[in-house]
């Protein structure tokens, strides 16, 4: 009754979500009634999302049951799982992550019209026709192609199990966080789709989408972090990032909603940048579904799919030819009567952001383009694959300009601002980062181009990122001003952690008998033991390691190589030791012939910096987004305070907007 | 520098960038998404020569594998396989069985990693005289293969014979045994 329950709830928003888009079509023609029409847009988009999200419990409740008589669970489940990873294997495969997918969604649209009241109506009816739309399409991908509510002829007497790499807690809550982010996205494309239908693209508009594309940006920023944290740790291969195509799909709607949370601040403090913004909006959800495309249909080879199928791509890909094709083509009639924003100078605050907004883009292009590309050579019969040497320096090439002009944009002010004016205050970055390239030249010879520019960058943008709040009083300094400098601030921070992993980082493979002490950088790590260990459906063997920084005191490893039983499969649960300046990393891998063991150990000096950054980025974002909120409330309190007013002085001359 | 949104007249063609650019990958994913199912000729192999190749050792302990090797005028069984594959340690006693009765079996890792394999023929017997790397799938596909395992019969004059798909089982050795007989007559 409970998979019945879930699939009828699912039926029943879909059914709203085609009220929705037929309600607001019939609105939006106008004509008689349509006062009517528009009335039900709203209510209907509102009730959808706890539909959805209650089809989703039901989902869980299955899975937390291990319903074996349901298809999707005997597949995934094991009744042997520990309790989160039942829970977690509700999205750890196709149709459940669909769902959660289509969750996030109707949620998103529930909210956005819940609680957008500052558009005008039509636009914001237009907005949601088009979130209507864009559900539609992936209710009929969830309802025809991937029902995750399938029920099996006869019950099955145990599952399938699931892929032991995703039993790991940190794994368990990535897929949410980001699908939180890309889906948040949508709403961004359909405010930008709304826009372009009614021809109201300002400052207003902007400031509707951007805590949407904040939200998004923080839970993407996050989701990116922690995958590449798990990367790190769990593979067992002491990279952090391997520009795989599962790892390109969550970056590339980043770099889009990057450039478009600057330009839609652009957009609402000056009223510029117009259709680039609208265009970034259509493109940040596009590689959100670009990238789900990429990951779910198995088009491309990669080490993190885990749950892929060819057949389901080409639904997907009809989904992503009408959503973004018909978004692109609507953009292309519609952007050139967009009248244009308000002008800038060379030296502005706009120039800056207009500058880093063209470099996100080529980054993008980039990555989008490395992801592709062997698709591309496939198609002339040569098989190859695109990794960092080609990533790296060519990324680098867009990433080093945009780091310096966002050391230097912050400072400029609006509209026309001079170099001269600012020169005074950049001195200090500039030293720096002189300073630190010289010193490490001389010092440490040998360390590449890349690594060597970026601790130089990642100095200079560091203090360059705290210059804004000088001379002002921090007590009053805005929360998104603080938002903006913790978010460069991170980024200095995780660009020092890179170059440094990259720069400094040493390794060691050896073969070791127990009581053998191996060195590495400056630890000194002796094998003490080897022991079998059992968990709840796997066994491994546990090594047990003895390590000490220098002359410090020691700490003990338990880096394991893990056998899982149900389905058969080894992984390495690599050991980490942080310290303040870095990690020791070590993996124990197979038992030689001769009776010693394979150990990997690195020393990776300031690795953790990678994700403390990334986490600085996003508390930015966070701090930022709670900024705006709270001004939208007060200014909505204003706003209300001030109708109240004028409704008991009806002859009070016009009252101006408050400003922002 | 001007901004994206200051178009001259003769820019707004501009406009229409992202749309070309998705076309353009429109018609690369088709193209991807076609393929593979165009890809599972199988039996269309059967008669033909083996395609031309020059794999890597997959292993220290043994050669690497190319088409001349077929040529010595004796039958041989090409077994596809990967470390990764479950059905692949399932069909391992049915080719060592095979493998004592003198049938001499190469074998092709499908996209898989030195210490896997040697891992996985620690494990589950070692019935390879030699094994070739593919890591691109270019044998397995260039055999009309589509997916692992899979094991071919190959006649001394590198001419694929016959094609098993999935893991041989006990019933299925008689069967091959037979093919692999009928391969010592040529066509």
């Amino acid at each position: 009754m409970i998979a019945e329950a879930g699939l009828a709830l699912l039926w029943f928003a879909a059914a709203m979500a085609l009220l929705q888009l037929f309600a607001a079509i019939m609105a939006l023609r106008g004509g008689e009634g349509s006062s009517e029409y528009a009335g039900v847009v709203r209510p209907s988009a509102i009730v959808q999302g706890p539909l959805v999200a209650l089809s989703f419990l039901m989902l869980m409740w299955l899975f937390i049951r291990t319903d074996l008589s349901v298809l999707l669970v005997a597949a995934n489940s094991h009744s042997a799982k520990p309790f989160i990873f039942k829970l977690a294997g509700t999205w750890g495969n196709h149709e459940g992550s669909m769902l959660l997918w289509v969750t996030v969604m109707a949620l998103s649209g529930s909210l956005v019209a819940l609680v957008e009241r500052r558009l005008p109506e039509r636009t914001m009816i237009a907005t949601l026709a088009a979130q209507a739309f864009v559900s539609l399409g992936f209710y009929a991908f969830l309802l025809f192609s991937s029902n995750p509510f399938e029920r099996l002829p006869t019950p099955v007497p145990e599952g399938n199990g699931l892929n032991p790499l995703l039993q790991d807690i940190g794994l368990a809550f990535h897929p949410p966080t980001l699908y939180i982010g890309y889906v948040g996205l949508s709403v961004a494309f359909s405010f930008a789709v709304g826009a372009l239908l009614t021809r109201e693209v300002g400052p207003a508009f902007a400031r509707a989408m951007r805590p949407w594309v904040l939200g998004s940006w923080i839970f993407l920023t996050i989701g990116i972090t922690a995958g590449s944290y798990w990367a790190y740790y769990e593979l067992g291969w002491g990279g952090w990032w391997f520009w795989d195509p599962v790892e390109n799909a969550s970056l590339m709607p980043w770099l889009a909603a990057t450039a478009l949370l600057h330009s839609a601040s652009v957009l609402a403090s000056r009223d510029a940048l117009r259709t680039w913004t609208i265009m970034l909006g259509v493109v940040a959800f596009s590689m959100s579904m670009v990238g789900t495309f990429l990951v779910r249909s198995g088009i491309l080879t990669s080490v993190h799919a885990f749950a892929v199928d060819p057949e389901r791509g080409t639904f997907i890909l009809a989904l992503l030819t009408i959503y973004i094709g018909g978004a692109l083509t609507l953009f292309g009639a519609r952007a050139s009567t967009v009248s244009e924003g308000k002008q800038f100078s060379l030296v502005s605050r706009e120039a800056g952001l207009v500058f880093n907004n063209v470099m996100l883009s080529a980054i993008l292009g980039i990555v989008l383009l490395g992801t592709l590309y062997p698709l591309l050579t496939e198609a002339f019969d040569t098989k190859v694959s695109v990794g960092p040497p080609y990533f790296n320096p060519v990324g680098a090439m867009f990433a080093i300009p945009m780091i310096v002009v966002m050391a230097v944009g912050p400072l400029l002010r609006w509209r026309r601002d001079s170099f001269d004016r600012i020169a005074k205050a950049l001195i200090l970055p500039a030293v720096l980062t002189a300073a630190l390239l010289a010193g490490a030249v001389l010092l440490a010879p040998g360390i590449g181009l890349l690594p060597l520019l970026g601790l130089g960058l990642s100095l200079g943008l560091g203090v360059a990122s705290i210059l804004p709040l000088l001379g002002r009083d921090l007590r009053r300094t805005p929360l998104p001003t603080w938002g903006m400098v913790f978010g460069h601030l991170g980024l200095a921070v995780a660009l020092f952690g890179m170059a440094s992993e990259s720069a400094f980082s040493t390794e060691k493979l050896v073969a070791a008998n127990v009581g053998d002490v191996v060195e590495v950088g400056p630890w000194s790590i002796e094998l003490t033991a080897i022991e079998p260990v059992a968990g709840p459906n796997w066994t491994a063997l546990e090594a047990t390691m003895t390590a000490r920084y220098e002359d410090g005191a020691p700490v003990t490893l338990h880096p394991q190589s893990r056998n899982f039983t149900q389905p058969p499969q080894t992984t390495s649960e690599s050991a980490l030791s942080t310290r303040w300046n870095g990690q020791l990393y070590a993996v124990v891998g197979e038992e030689g012939l001769d009776g010693r063991w394979q150990l990997r150990l690195w020393w990776k000096p300031f690795v953790p910096m990678i994700w403390l950054g990334g986490l600085l980025i996003a508390f930015g974002g966070a701090l930022s987004l709670l900024g705006r909120v709270l001004g939208d409330i007060r200014r909505g309190y204003q706003r209300r305070r001030i109708a109240m007013r004028r409704d008991e002085r009806p002859h009070s001359r016009a009252v101006p907007e408050p400003a922002e | 520098m001007s901004a994206p949104d200051e178009k001259p007249k003769g820019r707004k063609w501009a406009i229409w960038l992202p749309l070309v650019l998705f076309g353009g990958f429109f018609v690369l994913v088709m193209n991807g998404l076609i393929r593979p199912a165009a890809r599972d000729v199988e039996s269309a192999m059967v008669g033909k020569p083996l395609p031309e190749f020059a794999l890597p050792a997959a292993t220290p302990d043994l050669p690497g594998l190319a088409t001349a090797d077929f040529k010595q005028g004796e039958p041989r069984l090409l077994n596809v396989f990967a470390s990764w594959c479950v059905p692949c340690a399932a069909e391992a006693p049915q080719l060592d069985e095979l493998r004592r009765v003198q049938v001499p079996i190469d074998g092709v890792a499908i996209r898989d990693r030195e210490q896997d394999i040697a891992r996985f023929l620690a494990r589950y017997g070692n019935p390879f005289a030699s094994i070739g790397k593919d890591d691109i799938s270019e044998v397995q596909l260039g055999i009309g293969s589509s997916g692992v395992p899979e094991t071919f019969v190959i006649d001394g004059n590198g001419i694929i014979r016959y094609q098993h798909i999935g893991p041989i089982m006990e019933g299925d050795v008689k069967t091959i045994l037979v093919e692999f007989d009928k391969a010592r007559e040529p066509l």
